[in-house]
Protein backbone atom coordinates (compact mmCIF):
# COMPACT_ATOMS: atom_id res chain seq x y z
CA UNK A 1 0.00 0.00 0.00
CA UNK A 2 3.00 2.51 0.75
CA UNK A 3 4.34 1.22 -2.40
CA UNK A 4 1.44 2.63 -4.15
CA UNK A 5 1.16 5.69 -2.79
CA UNK A 6 4.54 6.18 -3.23
CA UNK A 7 3.69 6.16 -7.02
CA UNK A 8 0.92 7.96 -6.71
CA UNK A 9 2.75 10.88 -4.62
CA UNK A 10 5.32 10.64 -7.47
CA UNK A 11 3.12 10.28 -10.47
CA UNK A 12 1.03 13.69 -9.38
CA UNK A 13 4.44 15.36 -8.19
CA UNK A 14 2.62 15.41 -5.06
CA UNK A 15 5.70 15.19 -2.60
CA UNK A 16 6.77 18.43 -2.93
CA UNK A 17 3.43 19.83 -1.85
CA UNK A 18 2.66 17.58 1.04
CA UNK A 19 6.55 18.71 2.45
CA UNK A 20 5.35 22.78 2.02
CA UNK A 21 2.53 21.72 3.87
CA UNK A 22 3.95 19.96 7.05
CA UNK A 23 6.69 22.85 7.18
CA UNK A 24 3.94 25.99 6.72
CA UNK A 25 1.33 24.58 8.99
CA UNK A 26 3.78 22.21 11.63
CA UNK A 27 5.57 26.42 11.64
CA UNK A 28 1.82 28.04 12.04
CA UNK A 29 1.07 25.51 14.64
CA UNK A 30 4.49 25.93 16.80
CA UNK A 31 4.06 30.02 16.59
CA UNK A 32 0.48 30.03 17.65
CA UNK A 33 1.32 27.87 20.87
CA UNK A 34 4.74 30.44 21.30
CA UNK A 35 2.04 32.96 21.13
CA UNK A 36 -0.52 31.70 23.42
CA UNK A 37 2.24 30.29 25.68
CA UNK A 38 4.08 33.95 25.63
CA UNK A 39 0.83 35.71 25.97
CA UNK A 40 0.32 33.61 29.31
CA UNK A 41 3.49 34.12 30.48
CA UNK A 42 3.42 37.76 30.25
CA UNK A 43 0.01 37.69 31.65
CA UNK A 44 1.41 36.03 35.18
CA UNK A 45 -0.89 33.96 37.84
CA UNK A 46 -2.70 32.16 35.26
CA UNK A 47 -4.48 29.14 36.50
CA UNK A 48 -2.79 26.01 34.88
CA UNK A 49 -6.22 24.58 33.32
CA UNK A 50 -6.92 27.67 31.74
CA UNK A 51 -3.35 27.56 29.79
CA UNK A 52 -3.73 23.71 29.03
CA UNK A 53 -7.38 24.19 28.12
CA UNK A 54 -6.51 27.01 25.90
CA UNK A 55 -3.50 25.31 24.62
CA UNK A 56 -5.18 22.06 23.89
CA UNK A 57 -8.40 23.89 21.84
CA UNK A 58 -6.30 25.85 19.85
CA UNK A 59 -4.44 22.82 18.68
CA UNK A 60 -7.22 20.88 17.94
CA UNK A 61 -8.46 23.75 15.80
CA UNK A 62 -5.41 24.03 14.08
CA UNK A 63 -5.63 20.51 13.10
CA UNK A 64 -9.18 20.36 12.17
CA UNK A 65 -8.37 24.02 9.90
CA UNK A 66 -5.37 22.34 8.61
CA UNK A 67 -7.09 19.21 7.97
CA UNK A 68 -9.90 20.30 6.08
CA UNK A 69 -8.53 23.29 4.11
CA UNK A 70 -5.90 21.37 2.45
CA UNK A 71 -8.18 18.55 1.63
CA UNK A 72 -10.80 21.00 -0.03
CA UNK A 73 -8.57 22.63 -1.68
CA UNK A 74 -6.07 19.83 -3.04
CA UNK A 75 -9.21 17.84 -4.43
CA UNK A 76 -10.39 20.58 -6.73
CA UNK A 77 -6.82 21.22 -7.78
CA UNK A 78 -6.42 17.46 -8.11
CA UNK A 79 -9.70 17.20 -9.68
CA UNK A 80 -8.86 20.34 -12.32
CA UNK A 81 -6.03 18.69 -12.80
CA UNK A 82 -7.00 15.46 -14.06
CA UNK A 83 -10.10 16.68 -16.33
CA UNK A 84 -7.33 18.85 -18.08
CA UNK A 85 -5.41 15.34 -18.81
CA UNK A 86 -8.17 13.55 -19.17
CA UNK A 87 -9.35 16.07 -22.32
CA UNK A 88 -5.86 16.28 -23.70
CA UNK A 89 -5.56 12.23 -23.19
CA UNK A 90 -9.11 11.84 -24.19
CA UNK A 91 -9.46 9.26 -22.31
CA UNK A 92 -11.21 8.49 -19.15
CA UNK A 93 -8.11 8.23 -16.61
CA UNK A 94 -10.89 7.44 -13.68
CA UNK A 95 -9.29 3.39 -13.30
CA UNK A 96 -5.75 4.46 -13.58
CA UNK A 97 -3.27 5.58 -10.82
CA UNK A 98 -4.01 8.95 -11.73
CA UNK A 99 -8.13 8.95 -10.73
CA UNK A 100 -6.97 6.64 -7.56
CA UNK A 101 -4.25 9.66 -7.10
CA UNK A 102 -7.08 12.59 -7.44
CA UNK A 103 -9.23 10.73 -5.06
CA UNK A 104 -6.28 9.63 -2.05
CA UNK A 105 -3.39 12.29 -2.33
CA UNK A 106 -5.83 15.05 -1.07
CA UNK A 107 -6.75 13.48 1.98
CA UNK A 108 -3.33 12.44 2.68
CA UNK A 109 -2.15 15.93 1.61
CA UNK A 110 -5.12 16.99 4.34
CA UNK A 111 -3.33 14.41 7.12
CA UNK A 112 -0.36 16.07 6.73
CA UNK A 113 -1.41 19.50 6.67
CA UNK A 114 -3.83 18.94 10.08
CA UNK A 115 -1.40 16.52 11.63
CA UNK A 116 1.62 18.97 11.11
CA UNK A 117 0.43 21.74 13.85
CA UNK A 118 -1.44 19.10 16.01
CA UNK A 119 1.78 16.90 16.37
CA UNK A 120 4.00 19.89 17.37
CA UNK A 121 1.50 21.79 19.38
CA UNK A 122 0.54 18.56 21.75
CA UNK A 123 4.48 18.45 21.89
CA UNK A 124 4.49 21.87 23.34
CA UNK A 125 1.10 20.97 25.90
CA UNK A 126 3.34 17.58 26.67
CA UNK A 127 6.06 19.52 28.28
CA UNK A 128 3.64 22.00 29.55
CA UNK A 129 1.90 19.00 31.43
CA UNK A 130 5.10 17.11 32.44
CA UNK A 131 6.57 20.29 34.26
CA UNK A 132 3.42 20.59 35.53
CA UNK A 133 3.00 17.16 37.14
CA UNK A 134 6.66 16.74 37.84
CA UNK A 135 7.94 16.87 41.30
CA UNK A 136 10.80 18.68 40.65
CA UNK A 137 10.29 22.16 39.44
CA UNK A 138 13.43 23.19 38.39
CA UNK A 139 11.81 26.30 35.62
CA UNK A 140 7.93 26.63 35.41
CA UNK A 141 5.51 24.55 33.51
CA UNK A 142 4.64 27.93 30.89
CA UNK A 143 9.04 28.62 30.77
CA UNK A 144 9.06 24.96 30.23
CA UNK A 145 6.44 24.93 26.84
CA UNK A 146 8.33 28.11 25.58
CA UNK A 147 11.77 26.30 25.28
CA UNK A 148 10.19 23.47 23.90
CA UNK A 149 8.19 25.58 21.15
CA UNK A 150 11.49 27.23 20.92
CA UNK A 151 12.92 24.11 20.05
CA UNK A 152 10.42 22.40 17.61
CA UNK A 153 10.82 26.07 15.63
CA UNK A 154 14.52 25.30 15.46
CA UNK A 155 14.23 22.02 14.34
CA UNK A 156 11.83 22.88 11.39
CA UNK A 157 14.13 25.42 10.68
CA UNK A 158 16.84 22.71 10.26
CA UNK A 159 14.65 20.54 8.13
CA UNK A 160 14.19 23.35 5.36
CA UNK A 161 17.65 23.67 5.77
CA UNK A 162 18.17 19.93 4.75
CA UNK A 163 16.08 20.71 2.01
CA UNK A 164 17.26 23.54 0.54
CA UNK A 165 21.02 22.42 1.41
CA UNK A 166 21.70 24.83 3.31
CA UNK A 167 23.82 24.77 6.19
CA UNK A 168 21.53 23.40 8.81
CA UNK A 169 22.64 26.06 11.74
CA UNK A 170 22.01 28.63 9.74
CA UNK A 171 18.37 27.44 9.00
CA UNK A 172 17.62 26.59 12.00
CA UNK A 173 19.26 30.44 13.55
CA UNK A 174 17.11 31.47 11.24
CA UNK A 175 13.82 30.14 12.20
CA UNK A 176 14.46 30.43 15.84
CA UNK A 177 15.04 34.68 15.01
CA UNK A 178 11.39 34.61 13.85
CA UNK A 179 10.16 32.83 17.40
CA UNK A 180 12.36 35.05 19.15
CA UNK A 181 10.85 38.43 17.29
CA UNK A 182 7.27 37.19 17.77
CA UNK A 183 7.62 36.29 21.38
CA UNK A 184 9.63 40.11 21.45
CA UNK A 185 6.70 41.60 19.90
CA UNK A 186 3.95 39.92 22.45
CA UNK A 187 6.61 41.10 25.44
CA UNK A 188 6.53 44.57 23.94
CA UNK A 189 2.45 44.86 23.00
CA UNK A 190 0.96 43.34 26.09
CA UNK A 191 0.24 45.39 28.58
CA UNK A 192 1.89 44.79 31.91
CA UNK B 1 1.66 -23.29 -28.97
CA UNK B 2 1.37 -19.47 -29.99
CA UNK B 3 3.13 -16.98 -28.13
CA UNK B 4 4.18 -13.64 -28.74
CA UNK B 5 7.68 -12.67 -28.63
CA UNK B 6 8.11 -9.01 -29.52
CA UNK B 7 5.46 -6.25 -29.70
CA UNK B 8 5.59 -2.32 -30.90
CA UNK B 9 3.09 0.11 -29.19
CA UNK B 10 2.23 3.65 -30.18
CA UNK B 11 1.53 4.77 -26.90
CA UNK B 12 0.15 8.32 -25.43
CA UNK B 13 1.06 9.05 -21.88
CA UNK B 14 0.52 12.01 -19.75
CA UNK B 15 4.82 13.27 -18.88
CA UNK B 16 4.19 11.77 -15.52
CA UNK B 17 5.33 9.03 -14.63
CA UNK B 18 8.47 9.64 -17.08
CA UNK B 19 9.87 7.32 -19.77
CA UNK B 20 11.93 5.54 -16.85
CA UNK B 21 8.99 5.10 -14.22
CA UNK B 22 6.62 4.28 -17.17
CA UNK B 23 9.06 1.46 -18.64
CA UNK B 24 9.98 0.12 -15.35
CA UNK B 25 6.58 0.11 -13.73
CA UNK B 26 5.91 -2.30 -17.38
CA UNK B 27 9.06 -4.10 -16.58
CA UNK B 28 8.00 -4.77 -12.80
CA UNK B 29 4.65 -6.55 -14.14
CA UNK B 30 5.58 -8.53 -17.36
CA UNK B 31 8.26 -10.74 -15.52
CA UNK B 32 11.49 -11.69 -18.54
CA UNK B 33 10.48 -9.20 -20.32
CA UNK B 34 12.80 -6.14 -21.93
CA UNK B 35 11.06 -3.11 -22.91
CA UNK B 36 12.31 -0.43 -24.84
CA UNK B 37 11.37 3.22 -24.91
CA UNK B 38 11.40 5.76 -27.15
CA UNK B 39 9.57 9.68 -26.80
CA UNK B 40 8.56 10.54 -30.55
CA UNK B 41 5.82 13.26 -29.85
CA UNK B 42 6.22 15.65 -26.63
CA UNK B 43 2.54 17.91 -26.51
CA UNK B 44 1.72 20.20 -23.52
CA UNK B 45 0.40 17.89 -21.14
CA UNK B 46 1.32 14.78 -23.39
CA UNK B 47 4.19 12.70 -24.67
CA UNK B 48 3.65 10.12 -27.46
CA UNK B 49 6.20 7.16 -26.74
CA UNK B 50 7.32 4.29 -29.05
CA UNK B 51 7.30 1.05 -26.64
CA UNK B 52 9.44 -2.08 -27.95
CA UNK B 53 8.17 -5.07 -25.58
CA UNK B 54 10.41 -8.30 -26.34
CA UNK B 55 9.94 -11.55 -23.75
CA UNK B 56 9.68 -15.14 -24.35
CA UNK B 57 5.48 -15.19 -23.85
CA UNK B 58 4.30 -11.80 -23.70
CA UNK B 59 1.03 -11.41 -22.08
CA UNK B 60 -0.61 -8.22 -24.27
CA UNK B 61 -3.63 -7.86 -22.06
CA UNK B 62 -1.53 -7.69 -18.65
CA UNK B 63 0.77 -5.18 -21.05
CA UNK B 64 -2.27 -2.98 -22.17
CA UNK B 65 -3.77 -3.12 -18.58
CA UNK B 66 -0.07 -1.57 -17.09
CA UNK B 67 -0.52 0.99 -19.54
CA UNK B 68 -3.90 2.08 -18.75
CA UNK B 69 -3.22 2.28 -15.29
CA UNK B 70 -0.45 4.57 -15.64
CA UNK B 71 -2.55 6.66 -17.21
CA UNK B 72 -1.19 5.62 -21.15
CA UNK B 73 -3.83 4.48 -24.03
CA UNK B 74 -2.35 2.54 -26.56
CA UNK B 75 -3.13 3.88 -30.05
CA UNK B 76 -1.68 1.24 -32.34
CA UNK B 77 -0.05 -2.17 -32.14
CA UNK B 78 2.88 -1.20 -34.82
CA UNK B 79 4.93 -4.34 -35.12
CA UNK B 80 4.27 -7.98 -33.54
CA UNK B 81 6.45 -10.72 -33.42
CA UNK B 82 4.34 -13.99 -32.64
CA UNK B 83 5.70 -17.76 -32.74
CA UNK B 84 4.54 -20.96 -33.20
CA UNK B 85 6.14 -23.40 -31.45
CA UNK B 86 6.05 -27.23 -32.94
CA UNK B 87 4.62 -30.00 -30.50
CA UNK B 88 6.99 -32.64 -29.69
CA UNK B 89 4.29 -34.86 -30.44
CA UNK B 90 3.23 -33.57 -34.13
CA UNK B 91 5.12 -35.58 -37.03
CA UNK B 92 7.68 -33.26 -38.80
Amino acid sequence: MFKQLGVMLKITRSHGIARRYFVVNGFDGALTMLGLITGFYVSGNVEFSVVHNACLGAAIALGMSGLSSAYISEAAEKQKELRELEEAMVADLGNSTYGQATRLIPLVIGLINGLAPLVISLIIILSLWITHTSALQLITPLESALLTAFVMIFLLGIFLGRISGTFWLWAGMRTLLIAVATATLIFALSPH
Amino acid sequence: MVSVKRVVLDVLKPHHPNGFEFSTAIAEKIRGCRVKLRVSEVDEKTETVVLVIEGEKLPYDAITEVISSMGGTVHSVDEVEVECEPNEDEPA
